[in-house]
């Protein structure tokens, strides 16, 4: 039985106050009709014997005191997933939407479950640790920082950065070894419209379209809804993880969006605030969003998940990227000199790092030499760098025979093997042959990181 | 969590708001942090607040479609643990249901709300054997039995801490369950039955008869620490460290390689995939003193990042209640928790909520007196107990926790308030873990106050290496002189150039280096380089030091120091780290006279005056 109320006693922000005159249940649903207007839904995020607060999802604008009726569904909220979702753009709501017009589409979609979208916490116990690749295409991710199916990678990028393109090319192109089904859901929180519609015709491109689910909140969407999108992406990765036993990828972009609606409600709660005007509970808040992610013993699927989030002045130690990597296993960063130089995918190497790889990497799902590979890049492009640094003093001229090669090696790294076309799909074979190519300048007894009988067989032979 | 049904005083919620609920009803009965539970959804509270119409509660689980009116009755007992056999080899969250079982019921592996479970088995059957025969005095702590709680450890049955009396029934040696009886204790004309469980509330210390200071070293096999910055048994030491700095690859090599007969680890508002990881790694790798999975001497206890923040809070004090318990049975405990910062933000959370006047970055005034109240249950006791052939039983509790700095900013709250308590400080340099250098303990921003504790056991246990007459202390002060002698040279060196250096500043220099890139480096993935017993330790050690001390007396007799080759010294020393075996400390010795005779040939390949 659903019970409406008329009279509103106070609005503030996206906080509606009601006198409390009926048993509500805590975190209940309402709608909220307003005279001339679309309905509205909210949530109940407080309630004493005098008040009962609710949290409006969509904009607060146009509701009065007296112009209003509110009703009480009595239920959380629920999201209506099903199989014909695989291909459908959707909103914060879940339902069906057009991403030229932003209007929804009729389409009455079937609905075979209807699913509370705040997540359950998985049993710690209950957690396989991940052990098992997935291919992005993507030469210095599958090479360096291999993504793990179960993982949390996030990208940590700025603004003006091409992390959307780096996005829309692991959308396209990612996908695992094995045979079993795999699928997509992205998940845009306040991008701007221009965006959604590169993605969108990126993925129909593809090909790989009836993979993809999408879930767009605009930038100029209500901000409280933010909250609720990644909830309602990652609901619907759990129903095609352990219910049909899928390997579910899930790019949330952009997550400093996502923070931001939580301190504007935050603040509209009148609540403490702790660094940066964030609430105290950012971490809290953080890891209930990116810990619906891993593989539950006894099932096949997977969730994995690439939150995106540009930090502000590139500051790594700002409270979301530094809240994020506290929780994530491994980050990859963006280097804005990278990117001038027109090196694509920009990626700083020495400061990204994928913490399940060592374990799920090797001759079983990769190849026997990818460790080393791995190590021995990583350390001479670290050299490389160093000499670089040298020639800002010395010149070029006074650098020793082996300098000379370290520094022909970071060029060439970043050229062929971290340079890459956006449309450029390279599978791990690719990408282990461009790295021996690669590491080819440097002198045999110099790889020191890498086994001999490594380098006996795949060394390249010199012309 | 026990509960007599028929006198509990119920009351109903007045208010939600969160992961808080206001109750009327019972505001006039309930002692603070008393445990409630809601009965509809069998959700558990701890009264937090109590005001003349109503008290606050935080609930251990969501609150979510709660309403208002619902029955809440009070439990007239604190959060308590049960203390009994079949902790060992087992995980728990952090209000002590166990984990497992939970799975076995719910295998979608969610954590649903509401599941009552007894944390220890109710029906396993465990093999008894009686220490005391009948009529017998007893007083609280006596061992009354033993029971084989797992293949190493043996569980000591004693008399909790208000009983005693004469023992007017003991059971047979045989098979019983934790709650069948296994004696009785008369006193005063009244006869009590005691079983093999008993419970302890988490936030008091379980009484012991006198705290002593610390004597032996927890030796981590990691060499930074066992001879820089060395544990005490009985000692506490944090750890802090920005994200990456190999925090959690610290404590798990601890945690498997450390002497401490058991290991509490409370994983703490930590990531599930790191949990999953600690428990392979517990299962799957072997103790190296017994050979026998590392499983067999732990309990976990773990409430992870998005599991509800109240138990987040519980859990330090759930794990160290378990700690204590196991001391009072003679043992060494160490108690991991990782991180200790994600507990103090379950305070703030839960003091945000309650509308606190905030301090310092919002955390609640009461933060640094937590920390104090939580490492403060660390140390030596004597025990409870009577004392065979007049030697008291001793048992230890060690606290070892992280901490993750915003930012990796060392100047935060949680920092500044712990090392006011604790006795050592490992901190974790984000630039060393960048280098790959493991551990990533900064030698110039780390401390201990231990070693004058612990200089006596390491005097008594000395290996001797000819040609260098130096105690474990004397080389950890050598040690402590030339690395930060190092860092003062740095400073000028960068002003006028290395040239200009003395000969003996530019070998100290390269001891320097040799000590950093061969000793304090550890290679976590090598079988034998991973973990260094004492023994290899002191000879490791000394023998880098003999070369200094060769190296002065070949200055003097007009060598010139050479840099060109050096870096083959420090891969010799690697080559021994990395090949010979902890039991086989005594090859080093005989490759002392080769070894040395190379080095300085290398170091020091001409006689020339300048």
């Amino acid at each position: 039985m659903s019970i409406t109320y008329k009279k509103i006693r106070q609005i503030v922000g996206p906080l509606v106050f009601l006198k409390n005159k009926h048993d509500v249940h805590y975190g209940e649903i309402v709608k909220i009709r307003t005279e001339g207007q679309e309905n509205r839904i909210g949530q109940v995020i407080r309630i004493d014997e005098e008040i009962i607060v609710i949290e409006v999802f969509e904009e607060t604008k146009g509701i009065s005191s007296d112009n209003s009726e509110i009703i009480f569904t009595g239920e959380p909220f629920k999201l209506k997933i099903s199989n014909d979702m695989l291909g459908g753009v959707f909103n914060s709501l879940g339902q069906p939407i057009d991403i030229h017009t932003k209007k929804l589409l009729d389409s009455e979609i079937f609905t075979e479950i209807e699913q509370d979208i705040t997540g359950i916490p998985i049993n710690p116990f209950a957690r396989q640790y991940p052990s098992n690749v997935i291919q992005t295409g993507i030469s210095v991710i599958d090479g360096l920082f291999t993504l793990i199916r179960g993982q949390k990678l996030p990208i940590f990028s700025g603004q003006g950065m091409p992390h959307n393109k780096l996005a829309a090319q692991i959308v396209t192109q990612a996908k695992v070894l094995s045979e079993e089904p795999f699928l997509i859901i992205f998940c845009g929180i306040g991008i701007i419209q221009d965006d959604v519609i590169f993605f969108i015709e990126k993925f129909q491109k593809s090909g790989n379209i009836h993979n993809i689910i999408s879930f767009i909140n605009f930038a100029d969407d209500p901000v409280i809804e933010r909250l609720i999108i990644p909830n309602v992406a990652l609901t619907t990765a759990e129903y095609f993880a352990f219910k049909k036993e899928m390997h579910v990828l899930v790019v949330l972009d952009d997550m400093t969006n996502y923070a931001e609606a939580l301190r504007e409600l935050s603040s509209a709660k009148e609540e403490i605030p702790s660094r940066k005007g964030y609430p105290g509970y950012l971490y809290s808040n953080f890891a209930s969003i990116y810990e619906r992610t891993g593989i539950i013993k006894g099932k096949k699927g997977s969730i994995t998940q690439i939150p995106i989030l540009t930090m502000p002045n590139d500051d790594i130690s700002h409270p979301i990227p530094d809240t994020t990597g506290y929780i994530t296993e491994g980050q990859l960063v963006l280097n804005r000199n990278l990117e001038k130089k027109g090196i694509y995918p920009p990626m700083e190497v020495l400061a990204s790092i994928s913490r399940l790889m060592k374990d799920a990497i090797g001759e079983k799902n990769t190849r026997e030499d990818h460790a080393d590979i791995s190590s021995q890049l990583l350390a001479s492009y670290s050299n490389a760098l160093e000499v670089r640094d040298l020639i800002s003093v010395v010149g070029e001229d006074s650098l020793n025979l082996e300098q000379k090669i370290l520094l022909k090696f970071g060029n060439d790294f970043e050229n062929k093997f971290l340079k890459q076309r956006f449309d450029e799909n390279r599978d791990f074979s690719k990408t282990f042959s461009i790295a021996w190519e690669v590491l080819g300048n440097i002198p045999k007894n110099q790889l020191y990181r890498i086994h001999q009988e490594f380098i006996d067989k795949y060394y390249p032979k010199q012309v | 969590m026990v509960n007599s049904k028929e006198n509990s005083i119920r009351g109903y919620i007045s208010g939600i708001n969160g992961s808080l609920i206001n109750v009327k009803g019972i505001e006039n009965h309930a002692r603070l942090y008393d445990l409630i539970k809601i009965s509809n959804h069998n959700i558990l509270g701890e009264v937090i607040q109590i005001y003349n119409n109503h008290l606050v509660a935080q609930c251990y689980e969501s609150t979510m479609n709660l309403k208002l009116k619902e029955e809440v009755i009070s439990l007239n007992e604190p959060l308590s643990m049960e203390l009994a056999p079949g902790l060992l080899a087992h995980v728990f969250d952090g209000i002590q249901r166990p984990l497992e079982n939970t799975f076995l019921r719910f295998k979608d592996g969610k954590l649903n709300r509401g599941i009552e479970y007894d944390p220890l088995s109710r029906e396993k059957k465990w093999h008894f054997v009686p220490q005391k025969k009948l009529n017998e005095k007893i007083d609280s702590g006596d061992i009354i039995g033993t029971v084989q709680e797992t293949s190493i450890i043996e569980h000591k049955i004693l008399a909790p801490p208000n009983a005693h009396g004469t023992l007017s029934y003991i059971a047979e040696e045989g098979e019983f369950t934790i709650i069948d009886e296994i004696y009785r204790l008369k006193y005063d004309g009244k006869e009590r039955s005691f079983c093999m469980l008993q419970k302890w509330p988490v936030n008091k210390k379980r009484p012991f008869k006198k705290r002593i200071s610390p004597t032996e070293p927890l030796l981590t096999g990691i060499r930074a620490i066992d001879l820089m910055f060395p544990i005490a048994k009985g000692g506490t030491i944090a750890i802090p460290g920005g994200f990456g700095t190999g925090k959690t690859v610290i404590q798990e090599c601890i945690a498997m390689y450390c002497n401490a007969d058991i290991i509490i680890y409370v994983g703490c508002g930590e990531p599930g995939n790191e949990v999953a990881h600690v428990l392979e790694q517990f299962s799957k790798n072997v103790d190296y003193k017994h050979k026998k999975p590392l499983i067999e001497r732990v309990v976990l206890i773990t409430n992870t990042s998005n599991m509800p923040v109240s138990a987040r809070e519980a859990s330090l004090f759930s794990g160290v209640t378990i700690a204590e318990y196991y001391r009072d049975m003679g043992y060494n405990v160490a108690v991991l928790a990782d991180s200790t910062s994600r507990w103090a933000e379950s305070l703030r959370e839960i003091s945000s909520l309650l509308e606190e006047m905030p301090a310092e970055e919002a955390f609640p005034a009461y933060l640094p007196s937590k920390i104090s109240s939580f490492y403060e249950r660390a140390g030596v006791v004597e025990t409870l107990g009577k004392s065979f052939s007049n030697i008291e039983r001793k048992g230890s509790l060690t606290i070892i926790g992280t901490i993750s700095p915003p930012a990796g900013n060392f100047n935060e709250p949680v920092i500044a308030s712990t090392k006011r308590v604790v006795q050592g400080i490992l901190a974790l340099d984000p630039r060393l873990a960048y280098l790959k250098h493991y551990p990533a303990i900064d030698w110039l921003n780390s401390y201990s106050n231990y070693p004058e504790y612990i200089l006596k056991w390491w005097k008594e246990r000395d290996v001797k290496l000819i040609g260098i007459d130096l105690d474990w202390y004397e080389c950890r002060n050598q040690v402590n002189e030339i690395l930060s002698k190092e860092n003062d040279f740095k400073q000028f060196t960068q002003l006028i150039g290395e040239d200009e250096l003395l000969e003996t500043q530019k070998l100290e220099l390269f001891i320097a280096k040799l000590i950093r890139n061969s000793f304090l480096i550890q290679n976590a993935y090598s079988e034998i380089d991973k973990f260094t017993d004492y023994k290899k330790l002191l000879v490791l050690i000394k023998l880098i030091l003999l070369i200094y001390k060769e190296g002065k007396e070949l200055l003097k007799k007009g060598y010139i120091f050479t840099e060109n080759r050096s870096n083959e010294v420090i891969k010799n020393v690697l080559k021994i780290n990395n090949s010979i075996p902890n039991e086989e400390f005594d090859q080093i010795e005989k490759l002392k006279t080769k070894f040395l005779t190379d080095s300085l040939k290398i170091l020091f390949p001409d006689k020339k005056k300048r």
